[in-house]
């Protein structure tokens, strides 16, 4: 050690100073080699919780300019069609930092352009994670952090696109205070206590602000060091592969290769984001005015993650308004905008422990299914896509109308029968796809690979020369676990006393029927060695495959 | 680093059935096959050449950010079409740059790690959650040793008050809250409109004259003086009106009363969710909210004819003056807007 470098001296140097004072060396042992699996859609996780960096960083920039203020001002600013015109100080200020602070414009983009980005992320990153099972044991809580996360997103997203007080998201602010008004017996009250009275009034500008740089965020921040500190505690969850087992974990470790990867990765999700807020406008206030109850524009749209529920308004028919005792009630409002989101999050909620009474399955599962491997919960997600999607559409219905030139009654009269049938279709459809490609990988493992070699015999007949998959290869179709319907238990016990919890168990086995009736089952060695037995063509290929016949199962 | 052998990742769930098990085993992990960096020298200069040269592309891109900033001004004496122009080549030189300086830095860290850091497999064994029995009963017993000390579950008045007074002690965190705003009495059944309000144009200002109204005219209305309200855009938010003259033979016979001369004003805000409902069809006679598309048919006295909204727009009654300009004959006749609990 006589010929340290000075730099590696002032390393060595501060690296006890860091450990004398803080353990440092303890942190470095215990985290710095950590193995993390690799695969691509673990990255969706990644891009939700860099694009939130990106938000808390541009956002804090915005904050240097924004006046939180709904107080009227005269815009006399360089943006010459406004000018002289009465604007809050809120629509004020977003224009000075759009039109006269350089790069003011470059971050609020950003900033839109991010917000955007992070919900994405986070709606593929949770259907990636129910799609593969990974919200099973033990990582229920992790599944619900991230469940109240997104509807988090959502509304963190809403509060700072109407405190710029422009025409577009005013009217979005009015749509919002009419669903608060309709909540039966409290709207009113609800209402004049957010909005400091009537709408607008002057109070939610200041209100919406603390609660878009504050409140909000400081609990999505601890949220997601909680978030983050259970995939430490759990482990990352891994693909099945060969050498991937439940009790392992395979990949590569922290320092370097994730510091690299991920820090890089970083990067690369802010320069796509910058990127984004150079080249492409986002909502640009100034084109849309200040807000006015008055005026409003054709094709008026809400930012997408929005647009589920602006759907659901729309295809909601009016006439289910009644009058009761003196009083309205307006399902017309509060089933598309509070029951409808409450019945899709709350069994998204509980999923993992609905899944869990039905399988009886306590065990903890640390490697993915494959979706397919798992057909009745593929096709539940599926399901779940379809009505989002079905009701974005609705949301959208005047766009979709003008560009396909449709009529929009139509449109909403297909919609108001398709959110029914569509998502059941999808069900069907998509379970059926999950079992034709569960047998097709059996296929595979009974009978080989296709090569494309055709032969024909001396007796004249023609076949397909098939090639056994090696054991590596075949070890990802045959090793998942498909569970069998919950068998029924009789009424009664041994003894001749009722059963607790009959009925219950009862629905327990009809759900678990529903769920694994149709279950395909991996091949086994002994089904294998007998489709050798009988397949003499496979016999042939396990000779002079095109590949070496490793664990050809013989 | 031996971590690569087959039977560390082996599966050790195998039920033996006969001579075959019944179940297939995990093969392990397949042989570590190499990159074409890691036999090549060459490549893996190509390799560290490529990713220098991102880390440079980066340093010029936070260069172009520093000199477009200052390089690039925004001039107010430059006209209103030159001034927008400026604006975008700021934003797209900033955006570039700092687009550029991050990506070279994410790009080449990536791709260094992906072609000159070892690449080899290695594996972590993960542990049940759950602690052990023993563990278990130590942590129940601290637990029971902490209740026993405190005497919790032997000094029930202790337990309960403390129940009481946590249970207690969040209300005046809620209660605090009641002056966020006034109670909502009549507000909301009120609008700014009085009989003999004159009607005047929105946004321009003005009152109407009766003969202005040709047939088929449309015009945006406000109540007069409703500049020099309190809050005028909660003001504005109910009294907004759309007034418009058909046929007199054309409007239904209950709407004539309100009605002059085959002009009618009703509310332009939405008895759906409070849109304004600004759309109007000069062919059907419809208006529709560009909001959620609820369609009021004019001629049926506003009714709803299509969408999620179930109440007619209300209409404001109007006559003339004696100078001929128009004006309210009376208020609404009932609350405006969207539904809430206490409206009827």
């Amino acid at each position: 050690m006589s010929t340290t470098s000075p730099l590696e001296k002032a390393g060595a140097t501060t690296g006890n100073w860091l450990d004398e004072r803080v353990g440092a060396s303890k942190v470095v042992k215990g985290f710095s080699r950590k193995i993390f699996p690799d695969h691509w859609s673990f990255m969706l996780g990644e891009v939700a919780l860099y694009s939130f960096v990106i938000l808390l960083l541009s956002g804090t920039f915005l904050t240097f300019w924004f006046v939180p203020s709904a107080g009227e001002t005269t815009y006399t600013g360089p943006y010459a069609p406004l000018a002289g015109q009465h604007v809050s100080e809120a629509f004020n200020s977003t224009l000075h930092l759009s039109f006269e602070v350089r790069g003011g414009l470059l971050m609020r983009q950003i900033h839109h352009w991010a917000a955007l980005v992070f919900v994405v992320s986070i709606i593929v990153h949770m259907f990636r994670i129910f799609f593969t099972g990974a919200f099973r044991k033990p990582r229920e809580l992790n599944w619900v952090i991230g469940m109240l996360l997104a509807i988090l997103a959502l509304i963190e997203g809403f509060l700072g696109y109407s405190m710029i007080d422009d025409l577009l998201s005013g009217n979005g602010l009015r749509i919002a205070q009419a669903i608060v008004l309709g909540i039966p017996v409290v709207g009113s009250y609800v209402s004049f206590f957010l909005f400091g009275g009537e709408f607008p009034g002057e109070a939610f500008v200041p209100r919406f602000f603390v609660l878009h740089v504050l409140l909000i965020p400081a609990i999505m921040l601890m949220l997601i060091t909680i978030h983050l500190i259970l995939v430490v505690v759990h482990k990352h969850t891994q693909y099945p592969g060969p050498g991937r087992t439940n009790n392992n974990v395979v990949g590569f470790p922290l320092f370097p290769i994730y510091t690299a990867k991920a820090g890089g990765f970083f990067f690369i999700v802010f320069g796509v984001i910058a990127l984004m807020g150079a080249l492409f406008q986002i909502n640009p206030v100034w084109i849309y005015g200040p807000y006015d109850p008055s005026p409003i524009g054709a094709g008026a749209q809400p930012d997408f993650y929005m647009g589920f529920l602006d759907g659901a308004v729309r295809i909601m028919p009016g006439f289910v308004e009644f009058e009761i005792f003196g009083h309205t009630v307006s399902p017309n409002i509060f089933i598309p905008t509070l029951v409808v989101p409450g019945l899709m999050v709350t069994p998204a909620l509980l999923y993992p422990w609905i899944e869990q009474w039905i399988t009886g399955d306590k065990r903890e599962h640390h490697l993915l299914d494959r979706p397919r491997n798992a057909p009745t919960r593929t096709a539940l997600g599926v399901m779940a896509i379809t009505l989002y999607v079905l009701l974005w559409i609705s949301g959208g219905n005047d766009i979709v109308a003008t560009h396909l030139h449709l009529s929009i009654n139509d449109i909403t009269y297909f919609m108001r029968v398709g959110v029914f049938v569509l998502p059941a279709l999808a069900y069907v459809i998509t379970k059926r796809i999950c079992i034709g490609l569960q047998r097709k990988d059996r296929e595979k493992v009974l009978h080989g690979r296709e090569t494309g070699r055709v032969f024909r015999t001396e007796e004249g007949e023609v076949f397909e020369l098939h090639a056994p998959l090696s054991a590596h290869d075949r070890w990802l179709l045959v090793g998942f676990d498909a569970p069998e319907p919950a068998q029924a238990l009789s009424a009664t016990d041994a003894a001749g006393v009722r059963r607790p919890g009959g009925r219950l168990e009862k629905l327990r086995q009809k759900i678990s029927k529903f769920y694994f009736e149709d279950r395909v089952a991996p091949v086994t060695p002994a089904e294998l060695a007998s489709a050798h037995h009988h397949g003499d063509h496979e016999e042939v290929t396990a000779g002079e495959g095109s590949k070496p016949a490793v664990g050809s199962g013989h | 680093m031996s971590t690569n052998e087959p039977d560390h990742g082996g599966s050790d769930v195998a039920v033996h059935d006969g001579d075959l098990p019944a179940r297939f085993e995990n093969p392990g992990l397949p042989e570590h096959k190499h990159r074409l960096t890691d036999t090549d020298p060459k490549a893996a200069r190509r390799a560290e050449k490529q990713v220098a040269l991102l880390f440079v592309l980066s340093i010029v891109g936070t260069l172009v950010m520093i000199v477009g900033y200052f390089a690039v001004k925004m001039d107010h004496g430059l006209g209103f079409l030159d001034y927008l122009d400026r604006l975008a080549l700021s934003n797209q030189i900033l955006g570039i740059g700092m687009a550029v300086s991050l990506l070279g830095i994410g790009v080449g860290a990536v791709h260094w790690a992906k072609t000159l850091m070892p690449d080899e497999e290695r594996i972590d064994y993960r542990h049940l959650q759950r602690g052990t029995d023993e563990e278990r009963a130590d942590a129940v017993e601290m637990l029971n040793t902490g209740v026993e000390e405190s005497g919790f579950a032997r000094r029930p008045l202790i337990r309960n008050t403390l129940i009481g007074a946590m249970a207690l002690f969040p209300l005046p965190g809620i209660i605090l809250f009641r002056d966020t705003g006034p109670l909502p009495e009549k507000v909301l059944t009120e609008t700014f409109w009085k009989a003999g309000d004159r009607l005047t144009l929105d946004p321009e200002g003005g009152p109407i004259k009766a003969s202005d109204m040709v047939l088929g005219a449309v015009a945006h209305v406000m109540p007069e003086g409703i500049e020099e309200a309190e809050h005028v855009l909660n003001e504005k938010a109910k009294a907004a009106v759309l007034l418009i003259r058909l046929e007199e033979d054309q409007l239904a016979p209950e709407s004539l009363d309100g009605a002059y001369g085959g002009i009618v004003a009703y509310s332009k805000i939405c008895t759906h969710m409070g849109c304004p409902v600004a759309l109007y069809e000069q062919r059907t006679h419809h208006l529709l909210c560009p909001c959620h598309q609820s369609t009021f048919d004019l001629t049926q006295n506003c009714k709803v004819i299509f969408g999620p909204a179930k109440r007619a727009l209300p209409q404001l009654p109007i006559t003339v003056d004696d100078e001929g300009y128009l004006v309210a004959a009376a208020p609404f006749g009932e609350p405006v807007g969207p539904s809430y609990w206490e409206r009827s």
